[in-house]
């Protein structure tokens, strides 16, 4: 049967060529390879618990009087957003763990990008001819972040009303254009009706499409370039080794799909989060203490907290506070990430296209300047729990304030020289000869892998 | 080294063991859809629909990983990489191709114009069609609400009078026709008359030790929600900025640069509270021409 249908399908479409080359397409074997595929299993199930929830979502902030089988908010005026997403969770069946599993799946989402960006960093991925890649993959990011707080503000409850007049407020604070753009953006003075709907159409329709659309560019190109491959044996910049997609490849990653998909499931049946009818509506009279973004936004928040009160004045115009850690610290961020294949070619004038990866040791500095980088965001993390940490250790959100103020400083510091010194240590350790995949020969490997490699 | 390829001996896998974990792994992944699924018609609840769901999917994937790896043989191959940029003639060709066309369109160029101002219109009426997304932002940032006279409610539209509040304790009040208006949100303060320390240009705006600044945060727009009259500070939840309620709200602590604006205050002769005029600043986030 399958035969005949690819008969049919090769007929219409003269697929067989590329259907061998796909089966037989190669892929390097090596764990770390699978944390963009755990990203790609993620936005699938967002794909799917989301849609169906835009079935019964009702996104807009006009008040309604909420009656339903949740008693403790029953007869409080609350708006459709939140009154729908109530509904969703507890009278639809299987409503709360879709809309678990969606949420989790967001965190896991992130959280599975930027561990994919760790590793492509860390094994100079970045460099020729995966420029183009990198960036895509860096705006992929950037619109999962987004994405990810458009998703949480919608719902219209006390948490994701702090967050919604914290993003106003630091889109207002950019210097000249931001009164311009918060209105553009958020329909007016936030609160205002108009928010809700926008957010919402970008949330499930503008931002996924540009994901989507990204994404086949991403895998599109991977597939044109191939994968990188780990030093080793007979890898180098001419060659690619691997096991075929078909079968074993192929039957794994699907595995991992599942696993992917268990994992989600189970912390959406299991792990509550989000629990917005325990917060209840925004109610500016109401306080929500110990209030935090979801991880992702984490460093932003802390940079908040943490940045000293500067205001900059020129004449009757005003730059805030706020800009500095809410707009200005996440753009350049995001500029050195851009940048980063740029600078680092034009540093190390190496204009080579690469297919053999670095380890981190055979790269101190760039390694110690990512690890220094991944402490300063750690650091800034904490601080967006700071009042939790304050209580958690019984000491005051001033003290715990001071010694995070000195450690955003101090600790990527020290990291980044231990990192530089052990990556020495472990080169002189492996006597490492430096670049090894131009030579047409295989990769010289460190003296004691290459032994072990011919005892066998 | 091999000549090209590595396999793992099927001898080092374990066959029997491999076929009989996938089997009960499937067997256990059709039990647990069959139970999640029943329990989707029966009304069960969130965990054990969650459980069963990831049991499915948890088994049924482990059952691909383990066939994968203990009954497919693995073979390492090793392949040349084409390079990827184009041979040079096939570079020149096409390159020879584009301009060819562009010969053609170039020799046109009032049609070439006549093209490019048509693009040009078209961007024109996209970015056009931004503008009915945010209305001009001046007028309603630049609000101060409160006018001279107005009466000091509570949410429950209730008129605040001297005999109100015990020093020491605060209420939200709104000015008496937007009840509930959240930029309009203010917090009215009871301190001690002899502690208060406000500006002179402000020596009358607290009768009585009343005191009352807005509540929305100067830094990034959440409720100012704590009073502590301990300390006589004003604490905002998000950020943990603090204000001084005895010195016109000064920031004391944390991200916050500006004071919160304050709104002057009078009392009726029969003791009524009333707005004095508008906050002496724009309430809320700072901005660009504030």
């Amino acid at each position: 049967m399958i035969e005949g249908l690819g008969r049919w399908f090769d007929t219409r479409l003269h697929l067989a060529k590329f259907a061998r080359r796909a089966l037989n397409h190669v892929f390097p074997d090596h764990w770390s390879f699978m944390l963009g595929e755990i990203a790609l299993y993620c936005f699938v199930v967002l794909i799917i618990t989301g849609a169906y929830m835009a079935l019964f979502f009702d996104g807009s902030s006009k008040q309604v009087i909420y009656h339903g089988s949740y008693r403790a908010l029953d007869g409080v005026s609350v708006s459709a957003a939140l009154q729908s997403t109530i509904h969703f969770s507890f009278d639809i069946p299987a409503g709360l763990l879709i809309r678990q599993m969606h949420h989790w799946a967001a965190l896991i989402f992130i959280g599975a990008i930027v561990c994919h960006l760790a590793r492509l960093f860390f094994t100079a991925t970045y460099r020729r001819p995966r420029e183009l890649n990198w960036m895509i993959g860096l705006t992929l990011l950037l619109l999962a972040l987004a994405n990810g707080y458009f998703g949480y503000s919608i719902v219209g409850d006390l948490l994701s009303g702090a967050g919604l007049r914290i993003g106003y407020a630091i889109l207002l604070s950019v210097p000249i254009i931001g009164p311009g753009l918060a209105f553009l953006f958020f329909g007016g003075v936030v609160p205002t009706d108009a928010t809700l709907p926008r957010l919402y159409a970008l949330h499930i329709f503008v931002v996924p499409a540009l994901i989507s659309i990204l994404l086949a560019a991403h895998l599109t190109i991977i597939w044109r370039q191939k994968h990188t491959n780990y030093p080793g044996p007979q890898r180098t910049n001419k060659s690619i080794v691997g096991s075929r997609v078909w079968p074993s490849y192929a039957a794994k990653s699907t595995g991992l799909f599942f696993l992917v998909f268990a994992a989600i499931a189970a912390l959406g049946g299991l792990v509550q989060i989000d629990p917005i009818w325990i917060y209840g509506p925004y109610d500016p009279a109401a306080i929500l203490p110990g209030a935090q973004p979801d991880w992702y936004l984490g460093w932003v928040e802390g940079a908040m907290r943490l940045f000293p009160g500067v205001n900059l004045h020129f004449g009757r115009y005003l730059v805030p506070e706020v800009f500095f850690p809410g707009m200005l610290l996440p753009l350049l961020v995001f500029a050195v990430l851009y940048a980063y294949p740029f600078v680092e070619r034009f540093l190390s004038l190496d204009d080579k296209p690469h297919h053999v990866l670095l380890l981190p040791w055979q790269q101190p500095f760039n390694t110690a300047f990512g690890c220094a980088a991944s402490m300063f965001l750690l650091v800034l993390f904490f601080a967006g729990g700071d009042d939790v940490i304050a209580v958690a250790t019984g000491r005051s959100v001033v003290a715990i304030r001071t010694i995070l103020r000195i450690l955003v400083f101090v600790a990527p510091f020290v990291t980044g020289v231990i990192v530089y010194a052990l990556c020495l240590w472990k080169q002189r350790r492996h006597s490492f000869t430096p670049l090894p995949e131009f030579s047409e020969e295989p990769a010289v490997m460190p003296a004691g892998q290459v032994q072990r490699q011919e005892l066998r | 080294m091999n000549e090209g390829h590595k396999t793992v001996p099927s001898g080092l896998k374990n066959e029997g063991f491999g076929t009989l974990l996938v089997v009960i792994a499937l067997i256990a992944s059709f039990a647990a859809g069959v139970g999640c699924l029943f329990l989707y018609w029966t009304g069960g609840g969130n965990m054990r629909l969650g459980g069963t769901l990831a049991l499915f999917f948890g088994c049924l994937g482990f059952a691909l990983v383990v066939w994968s790896h203990q009954l497919m043989e693995y073979r390492e191959v090793v392949e040349p990489r084409e390079p990827l940029p184009s041979p040079q003639p096939e570079r020149e060709s096409s390159e020879q191709t584009f301009v060819a066309g562009a010969a053609e369109i170039q020799r046109r160029s009032l049609l070439k114009w006549m093209l490019a101002g048509g693009g040009a219109l078209m961007a024109a009426m996209f970015i056009s069609l931004m503008r009915a997304l945010g209305r001009s932002p001046e007028a309603s940032l630049s609000e101060t609400f409160w006018k001279r006279g107005q009466r000091l409610m509570t949410i429950d539209g209730k008129p605040l009078t001297l005999a109100s509040l015990q020093p020491g304790t605060s209420v939200i009040v709104f000015p008496e026709n937007s009840i509930g208006a959240e930029r309009a949100q203010t917090v009215l303060i009871r301190v001690q008359q002899q502690l208060i320390d406000l500006p002179r240009s402000r020596a009358n705006w607290a009768p009585s030790g009343y005191v009352a600044y807005s509540r929305v945060c100067t830094h990034a727009g959440c409720s100012v929600g704590i009073f502590e009259p301990e300390t006589n500070l004003l604490l905002c939840p998000c950020h943990q900025s603090t204000f001084d309620v005895l010195r016109a709200a000064t920031p004391t602590g944390g991200p916050a640069d500006r004071p919160l604006p304050q709104l002057p205050l009078y009392a009726d002769p029969d003791g009524t509270l009333r707005a004095g005029g508008h906050f002496s600043d724009q309430p809320g986030p700072g901005f660009w021409g504030m």
